[in-house]
């Protein structure tokens, strides 16, 4: 049992607000995954819970005991960095061994269990190997091995992967997680990637500027973006600024029912919930390039002032460049003031 | 495939170089074991082990090598002692004043050095320990500093921090993560900053002459005395080939440090 409970969490580095006040308790054996673009503080809340950062206000508790203050080598969290930052002087399996002969196990308990993780990670053999006689991937399963074996209470994962080509990264994805719910271990990662998150996580925080966006599992997550940031960052997304008047939103000529006051707000939709149809009249917009991916196409959509859209059709040959079109979104919602005021879902 | 253009310039280089060092060093080489050899003749008129049976059944030789080797291990030691935690202190530490501190150790080495030794001496000699051979390891130590805390600074700076972090999160100390990670890292830069400072210590002669003379007397303060001293040229020549012998040692050992990859690993390859 392993429970990671953080409580306003801050860190400042001079005038800089790398994480504030940050909440977040992360159940037994669950995966969170922390989403978010490049200095949003992902790292340096990572760097906290590991110990390598103090923080500047708040609380870190894992099972109810206070690690705030404690040295990263008395805490009983494993981590993994991106550079997998393996000892380059050892081999692997010293590399395995070193924690465990710190904590003065018995030699043949030490090989037992440097050789049954090297096992679970797909890497039975490769003991005597320096590490640099190792692939991208393989040093970054060794670099996973070496926190494993020391059986940590939270995992703590730095964009572990972001070093790999596509094809390895969802490979090696796939084992993390894999193994991660076979050990039942509580495990927090990072990652910049939506894909990484969606896949991975059993709940995404979604990060900006040291805050929290939205605490979700994923499916909430892409369909019920809880800010336009979220919206936009997770998938593709259509952001439509504009204004409500007499319970419609307007833009450039393109208008929609909403059910909302009236004001300035913004109107998010899916290009696979934008249907689009030929237009009787004149129309709200033009198709301004189709893109055909064979299962399905892309219409580059162009309203009235030039803003782009883009609508997920089942067949290209319908649609031609130029071409009159109206817009139909079947699901979206509308965002005022960084919240969501309306959803709607037209199945 | 082409073949490599002959390099006319490194060529000539090369040759310069070797003229111009292994030439003297032949001379030198040639009149130690020589028993004869007058003017004009181009060659020895005799060979032969005359004068190192000489040189080597004289007492105060066998002091002063017996002194040189002590010195130089002594001062490595004394040096890698204090200069190795300091270094990583500069390299990895914030603490106020820091590069004020690390400036110093470097500007001694900005002054003309035997106005600094002359400095020392006069203070060496209020505190009774000119003469003595803690006093010749106390300059040779001032003598160490500079590449003994230049080159371990740039060799732990290029440690990387997440290496040493991964330590600290297996369940290292941080001065554990300092003996089994940084070190170890750092190790062939280091290596050769211990050779430096070796071999440095066991020829330096202005220090040790000024401190020890007459009664610390290293390897070349004796040769320089012989030389002075002694009109007969191979004096000089047997010394100064016991000289090289160090020299020797140290190019073996830094060619095994280079040549085993671990070098290039240590500097991140
Ligand atoms: N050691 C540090 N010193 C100063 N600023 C830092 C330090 N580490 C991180 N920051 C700043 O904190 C913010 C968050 O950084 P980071 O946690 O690395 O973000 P992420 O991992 O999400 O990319 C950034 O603005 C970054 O510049
Ligand atoms: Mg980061």
């Amino acid at each position: 049992m392993a429970v990671l409970d953080i409580r306003d969490v801050s860190k400042t580095f001079g005038s800089v607000h790398a994480v504030q006040r940050f909440n977040l308790t992360v159940a037994d054996g669950e995966l969170v995954c922390l989403l978010g673009p490049s200095g949003s503080g992902k790292s340096t809340l990572l760097r906290m819970i590991g110990g390598f950062e103090t923080a500047s206000g708040g609380q870190i508790t894992i099972d109810g005991e206070h690690v705030t203050r404690i040295p990263p080598e008395k805490r009983p969290t494993g981590m993994v960095f991106q550079s997998h930052a393996l000892w380059t002087h050892m081999n692997v399996f010293r590399n395995l061994a070193f924690g465990l002969k710190l904590r003065r196990l018995p030699r043949d308990e030490i090989r037992r269990r440097v050789e049954a993780v090297l096992d679970q990670v797909g890497l039975a053999g490769y003991g005597q190997r320096m590490t640099h006689q190792l692939s991208g991937g393989q040093q970054q399963r060794v670099a996973l091995a070496r926190s494993l074996v020391l059986e940590p209470k939270i995992l703590l994962l730095d964009e572990p992967f972001a070093s790999l080509d596509q094809h390895l990264r969802e490979r090696l994805r796939e084992e993390v997680r894999d193994l991660q719910q076979r050990l039942g271990i509580t495990t927090l990662f990072v990652t910049h990637g939506q894909d990484e998150a969606l896949a991975l996580a059993d709940r995404i925080v979604v990060m900006r500027d040291g805050r929290t966006e939205q605490i979700d599992p994923p499916d909430m997550v892409y369909r019920a973006p809880a800010t336009p940031f979220v919206a936009g960052f997770i998938g593709s997304m259509n952001l439509i600024d504009g204004a409500v008047q007499n319970g419609a939103f307007h833009h450039a000529g393109f208008t929609l029912a909403v059910p909302v006051a009236d004001g300035p707000a913004i109107l998010a939709v899916r290009p696979e919930a934008l249907d689009i149809v030929q237009a009787s009249a004149a129309g709200a917009a033009h198709v301004h390039r189709v893109t055909d991916f064979g299962a399905h196409a892309i219409v580059d959509i162009e309203l009235g002032d030039g803003v782009r859209l883009k609508s997920q059709v089942p067949d290209a040959r319908l649609w031609k460049a130029g071409m009159a079109i109206d817009l139909q979104p079947r699901a979206f919602a509308v965002y005022r003031d960084d919240v969501a005021i309306h959803r709607a879902d037209r199945a | 495939m082409d073949r490599p253009r002959t390099d006319w310039t490194g060529i000539a280089f090369a040759t310069a170089l070797t003229l111009l060092i292994v030439f003297p060093l032949l001379v030198v080489a040639t009149w130690a074991f020589t028993n004869v050899w007058r003017y004009p003749s181009v060659i020895p008129q005799e060979f032969g082990l005359r004068y190192w049976h000489a040189v080597l059944g004289r007492a105060d030789v066998w002091t002063s090598i017996t002194t040189s080797l002590t010195l130089a291990t002594v001062v490595t030691l004394i040096s890698a002692a204090i200069c190795l935690p300091a270094a990583y202190a500069f390299a990895r530490l914030e603490f106020p004043g820091r590069n004020i501190l690390f400036f110093s150790f470097l500007a001694g080495h900005a002054f003309p050095k035997f106005g600094l030794l002359v400095a020392i001496a006069g203070i060496f000699l209020n505190l009774g320990l000119i003469g003595t051979f803690w006093g010749v390891v106390l300059i040779q130590l001032v003598g160490t500093l500079l590449f003994m805390i230049w080159i371990p600074v740039a060799a732990f700076q290029s440690v990387d921090r997440r290496m040493e972090e991964s330590a600290r999160d297996v369940g290292a100390s941080p001065l554990r993560v300092f003996w089994s990670i940084t070190l170890p890292q750092a190790g062939p830069t280091i290596a050769a900053a211990l050779l430096l400072s070796f071999v440095g210590t066991f020829y330096e002669t202005e220090g040790a002459w000024l401190i020890g003379a007459p009664q610390v007397r290293t390897l070349p303060v004796l040769m320089i005395s012989f030389i002075n001293n002694q009109p007969v040229i191979q004096f000089g020549a047997v010394l100064s080939v016991l000289l090289w012998v160090p020299s020797f040692i140290a190019l073996l050992f830094a060619r095994r440090v280079i040549g085993s990859g671990s070098f290039a690993r240590g500097f991140g390859g």
